[in-house]
């Protein structure tokens, strides 16, 4: 009889070293996806038994117990017992065990063995535990545990040929035997048996100086710990904006060369403007930000892989309890400086639903890269480069201001929706501080990898669509001979109307036609103003130099510092929205996102124009 | 004497729980963590602000990060002996 490829599953406590396992296990051959209806990350796999019988992998979510607390703790519980919707229940359990933490990990994988499914115990990390002096018995744990336990270092691929023939075995003998549920044991008690076995199961133990306890002592002291968050914080942000320039720059002249060319090929046609005017011009301007995101999520991926990110949460979280949050939700707002689109998705690991909404709600108010280009233009072209103090110069100076109002505007709509919207019991903070590792290039690679498709997926579907949607609505209905294409278009009808709501905060026409495309993606705005005021260079930087005295022309200052006041907090990202509304199963929360960053945005440059204005610079 | 009260480093026994104090999700939590009576713990830091929030917990191998709403429902008694737990 011809089966399904059998199924497999990973489970084990948080931070056991599962995804290694799985990594190790499956290479590349991954596909990763949300289990349907919720926003929990199915990671799947092939690897092929010692047979050469194809297995499916699945890497359940971590979890600590059956008694699920969390979505992801759900979906574990679900997989496992066999009711999670179009997922095959796995044939076998594979229990991955952190070897140096067995008296923990043991309570999980008694709960699991207790269901009678044919199950093997991976024993993880056990260089890890011989680092820090603890010699343990396998077979001594194997005859405790009354299942077959395989020690196993995932990210130095030992014991990977074992653990694939033990799987297989189990998988024949639960062929001839029915599964025996065994005697179900109280929380107490499985406690008490865990550590007994734990402790049966350790041959020697010398009590070596711990690594990660010395590097606590600094990492976590409460006057260096901060200091030294906020130094690497500071390297990450240079690394993003610096590291990438090349690249970026590199890509950039990719696509205008790429552009130009297909220009001096193809006839003039609507066609070849679609092309590149709608689909490089649009596409590119996402697409440059590529580097950026891989540099960040570079460091975010290390921070992860060698425990930092769970201190970082640590000493972030007095300053996040202030407004309602925890600590947890400071990794999803620190990769929102990058995008919010990362930041948003990296909500997940927060386990409070209302605290999860809260940080979805207020990332996009994270100064994003795409606001970079906006501000370094209006910027050089109306604040004059000159020193408020020795070595402070006031671009720069303006340029803090606005981060700094996008983070202050986060926190008090934080505290806003956390005694409104998402009212509920001020959210604990319950983490575990997983033991310093060194990642190994392998998985890095694999999630850099992971996370750029993502990004150049949606680029390649989503922002394509919009592209070209944006395109069409302003080159039709064509102009009369004569006539202004713009302004004959629809979107020129759009920016007519919408120009009479911008003007008490100081916004042109000019400015309302560019708000409309600017809704693909923020920077966008540079590329439509420039469009609008009609340079004739078609050289970026050209455009840019000239680009600054048009707008010293058509703006009064005042105008200037509402249009950046208003980026800090309009929501004109596509992204933005569309993944807000997968992440909250909804069209409910993205609208009230932009309902609400439009009004903040509309206020704030209200306020920036009328006192401007009233100082003198209308 | 409760969890939040233990000076650094002293290893204790936690001896009852008051988790009628705590939300029922973060009991579950607290306890799947092997923060229950009769488990042996040691507070290695405190937060950095002036309300020293939030406190690292170690137990057995593992360090578990927690506020002190959740220490203070835990009561405790330092551990003569420095026995392995």
């Amino acid at each position: 009889m011809s089966r399904l490829p059998c199924t497999v599953a990973l489970v084990g406590n948080p931070n056991a070293g599962k995804s290694a396992l799985f990594n190790a296990l499956t290479g590349a051959r991954q596909k990763i996806a949300n289990y349907p209806g919720v926003t929990v990350e199915r990671k799947a796999g092939r690897f092929a038994l010692p047979n050469g019988e194809p297995v499916e992998l699945v890497d359940l979510p971590g979890t600590y117990g059956l008694d699920a607390t969390s979505p992801d703790e759900e979906v574990t519980r679900r997989v496992i017992m066999g009711e999670q919707p179009g997922q095959a229940q796995p044939e076998v359990l594979v229990i991955v065990l952190d070897a140096s933490n067995l008296e923990q990990h043991l309570v999980l994988a008694q709960e699991v063995i207790a269901l009678g499914r044919p199950t093997v115990v991976a024993l993880n990390m056990i260089d890890l535990a011989e680092r820090d002096g603890l010699v343990l018995d396998p077979a001594a744990l194997a005859a405790e545990l009354g299942v077959p336990v395989i020690p196993t270092v995932a990210v130095r691929r030992r014991g990977l040929a074992e653990l694939g023939a033990a799987v297989g075995a189990a998988r024949e003998t639960a062929a001839h035997e029915p599964a025996h549920p065994r005697a179900h044991l109280t929380m107490p008690e499985r406690r008490m048996l865990a550590r007994t076995m734990a402790r049966g199961a350790v041959l020697s133990e010398t009590s070596k100086h711990r690594l990660h306890a010395r590097l606590d002592r600094v990492l976590l002291h409460p006057w260096l710990g901060p200091p030294i968050l906020f130094a690497l914080l500071f390297v990450v942000f240079q690394a993003v904006f610096s590291w990438a320039k090349p690249f970026q720059d590199g890509l950039d002249a990719l696509f205008s060369s790429g552009a130009d060319g297909l220009r001096s090929v193809m006839p003039p046609s609507l066609l070849r403007d679609l092309i590149t005017d709608g689909v490089i011009a649009g596409v590119g301007s996402v697409i440059v930000f590529l580097p950026q995101i891989l540099v960040l999520f570079f460091f975010i991926l290390v921070m992860e892989a060698t425990g930092y990110m769970a201190r970082a949460a640590f000493l972030m979280d007095r300053m996040m309890a202030g407004v309602g949050l925890s600590g947890r939700s400071f990794i999803p707002l620190l990769s929102s400086f990058a995008c919010a689109v990362p930041g948003i998705m990296a909500t997940r690991s927060i386990t409070d639903p209302k605290d999860r909404l809260t940080t979805i709600l207020i990332a996009p108010m994270m100064t994003c890269s795409a606001r970079l280009p906006v501000y370094a233009v209006i910027i050089a072209a109306f604040i004059p480069a000159r020193d408020v103090l020795p070595g402070v110069g006031l671009q720069g100076l303006v340029l803090f201001v606005l981060y700094v109002s996008g983070i202050f505007g986060a926190m008090v709509a934080a505290l806003v929706f956390r005694r409104s919207l998402t009212r509920g019991a001020a959210s604990g903070f319950i983490m575990e501080l997983p033991k310093y590792q060194l990642p190994t290039i392998k998985d890095l690679a694999l999630g850099l990898f992971q996370r750029g498709w993502i990004f150049l997926r949606r680029a390649g579907t989503m922002i394509f669509t919009v592209a070209i949607a944006l395109w069409l609505l302003l080159n039709f209905p064509r102009a009369e001979p004569g006539q202004d294409q713009v302004n004959a278009s629809i979107a020129g009808h759009i920016a007519n109307g919408l120009a009479v709501l911008v003007e008490p905060i100081g916004f042109n026409r000019d400015i309302a036609l560019t708000l409309i495309p600017t809704m693909a993606a923020r920077e966008v705005a540079i590329s439509s103003l420039a469009t609008t005021y009609a340079v004739g260079a078609s050289d970026e930087n050209a455009r840019t130099i000239g680009l600054a005295a048009q707008l010293k022309q058509h703006w009064s200052l005042a105008t200037a510092l509402a249009f950046l006041a208003w980026f800090v907090f309009a929501p004109q990202c596509m992204s933005t929205i569309a993944v807000t509304r997968r992440e909250t199963n909804g069209w409910k929360w993205p609208a009230f996102m932009l309902a609400y960053l439009f009004g903040l945005a509309y206020l704030f440059a209200g306020i920036v124009y009328w006192t401007a204005v009233a100082c003198g610079m209308g | 004497m409760t969890l939040d009260q233990l000076p650094l480093r002293v290893l204790a026994r936690i001896v009852a729980v008051d988790w009628a104090a705590l939300v029922p999700e973060e009991a579950q939590r607290l306890r799947a963590l092997g923060l229950d009576e009769g488990a042996q713990v040691r507070l290695a830091y405190r937060g950095v602000f002036m309300t020293r929030d939030p406190l690292a917990v170690e137990i057995g191998r593992m360090t578990v990060a927690l506020r002190r709403v959740h220490a203070r429902a835990m009561h405790v008694e330092p551990v003569a002996a420095d026995c392995p737990a």
